[in-house]
């Protein structure tokens, strides 16, 4: 793969970026075609930390292959669970108790501050501000411990399980969660004086990484990345799961299309986050926080497909069954395999450090794309 | 679009294919022959109706006896979702690429090729994306895939 380093006929430069590039996020290999310092071609090499998780899942029960998921996009765990907790409930025609819907949507939205604040501290270090990644995981720090005292984890939670959620609440949780949210009023100004108003940092950001409407649907991108160029895409409202429709927050939507706007939809989404998480925080309803289940399930022969908004858009999870305990094919629609696929179009013709700019806005997690 | 209304522009549109009742998804199922695909893909793309113009999943199956392409198509205008299904030969599986109409097909295509050995008609660039370079031998997602080291049963 490495011979590849060199010069082409016409004198273009082909450099290797990654596997072990700090502004990958992971090993994620980029071979980048230059001429001076213009981008000719992008071209990604996946597959450094494929585990063909949609194979493994093929032997794995019903209740066992949700846990493998957490490690897929190991930043929305609750997310992936999720998704496919849903997807083995449409199944079994189960109905979730409401306040194991609340508990899923309070620690969905919890999961996806967490991860908006890690994309936001590590995307402004790839641009290299080093001081916005401590105030990000000031804060999210603060998140992992409410997780791992109600999950017992702090990355991959394995929380939620086809019926409900693992276990009630810890004690703790409402009070943790409301102090959380006073800090955080206070801390979230800082992010706009710190990053979003400096002025190197926009000029850096604005009209960089440009993907028009029709592109992002035909490469088939979703979430903040679409909502950046104006194409409303969030399943939280397109087609609502759990409590969702009952909730009042807004789609974000930015028409800039460039990589400043994907970067104001993710920080005006973490702001409908506290919204939603504002609504419910005091209205979590009594009951049981998970349905009753036979110890092993089996779904009825027929495919089942569900989906929700991760942090980083779609989430598509398709079963196969053939009325067996274990799943006969599954498949994960990754958010960022799409996203990913839009590389190329998004930083063609421009200059190699917009390339490491416009990256960073699709907020690429490697697990999720090689899965 | 409703169902009832989808199945009576697919049936005009296509003769041949068989459209199932829909799914536990709400969705219509539309099997065609997979010598039909490029022309169908094209007509669910452009027809003013239909406007399938999000490819949300591209998937494949195998069966044991053959092959099925699953090709998931959502409208953003109007809103309707359609499943399509083409079934393949498993010895020599063959089909022409949609790539060129959805461009996010170029990536999924690939990784159908490489997982499953689905040889896409006229991609622009059908390479190993995930597997290593030089990976040789029985596709990963088949069936009959043996790896004695790295596979784990329970």
């Amino acid at each position: 793969m490495f011979e590849e380093v060199g010069t082409t006929t016409e004198g273009d430069l082909i450099i290797n970026m990654g596997p072990q590039h700090p502004a990958t996020h992971g090993v994620l290999h980029l071979v980048v075609t230059l001429n001076g310092e213009t981008i000719k071609n992008v071209e990604p090499h996946l597959g450094y930390i494929h585990r063909s998780i949609e194979k493994m899942c093929e032997s794995l029960t019903y209740r066992q292959f949700i846990y493998v998921t957490s490690r897929m996009d190991y930043l929305s765990a609750h997310i992936n669970n999720h998704a496919c907790a849903m997807c083995v409930e449409k199944g079994l025609q189960l109905e979730v108790p409401p306040r194991a819907q609340v508990i899923r949507v309070l620690m969905d939205e919890l999961t996806r501050l967490a991860s908006h604040e890690l994309w936001w501290g590590a995307m402004a270090m790839d641009l290299g501000a080093f001081t916005p990644f401590f105030h990000a995981f000031r804060e999210r720090e603060v998140i992992n411990d409410i997780m791992e005292e109600t999950c017992g984890a702090r990355l991959t939670m394995n929380y939620m399980v086809p019926g409900g959620v693992m276990h009630d609440l810890h004690p703790n949780f409402q009070q943790r969660v409301k102090d959380f949210l006073q800090l955080y009023k206070r801390k979230i100004h800082e992010y706009d004086e710190l990053v979003t108003g400096n002025i190197i940092f926009q000029n850096r950001m604005k009209g960089v990484g440009i993907i028009s409407p029709e592109d992002v649907i035909s490469y088939g991108c979703t979430g903040p990345v679409a909502r950046g160029s104006g194409v409303s895409s969030d399943v939280r409202k397109l087609y609502p799961y759990e409590i969702y429709d009952k909730l009042e927050f807004d789609e974000v939507l930015e028409d800039g299309c460039d990589s400043f706007a994907r970067y104001m939809v993710r920080i005006r989404e973490m702001q409908q986050s506290v919204r939603i998480i504002e609504q419910l925080i005091d209205n979590i309803p009594d009951g049981e926080f998970q349905a009753k289940t036979k110890a092993v399930l089996k779904l009825p022969k027929g495919e089942f497909y569900s989906k929700a908004e991760t942090a980083r858009g779609e989430l598509g999870v398709y079963i196969v069954s053939e009325g067996g305990t274990t799943p006969y094919r599954i498949k994960f629609r990754s958010p960022g395999f799409s996203n990913l696929s839009a590389l190329n179009h998004l930083v063609k013709g421009g200059k190699i450090g917009d390339l490491i700019a416009a990256m960073g806005t699709l907020d690429l997690v490697i697990p999720d794309i090689d899965r | 679009m409703t169902n009832e209304e989808l199945k009576t522009t697919l049936g005009e549109l296509a003769a041949t294919a068989v459209i199932d009742e829909a799914d536990a998804n709400g969705w219509l199922t539309a099997n065609i022959d997979a010598s039909n695909w490029l022309s169908f893909a094209q007509s669910l793309r452009n027809v003013p109706e239909l406007q399938f113009n999000f490819l949300f999943c591209l998937t494949c199956v195998d069966w044991k006896t053959h092959l099925t392409m699953v090709y998931h198509l959502r409208s953003t205008m109007h809103k309707h979702e359609l499943v399509v299904k083409a079934k393949l030969d498993r010895t020599n599986p063959e089909i022409e690429t949609v790539a060129h109409i959805w461009r996010t097909a170029e990536f999924h295509e690939r990784e159908v090729y490489e997982l499953f050995g689905v040889q896409f008609l006229n991609h622009p660039d059908l390479r190993l994306l995930i597997l290593p370079d030089g990976w040789e031998g029985k596709k990963p997602l088949l069936k009959d895939f043996e790896d004695p080291i790295n596979m784990i049963r329970l």
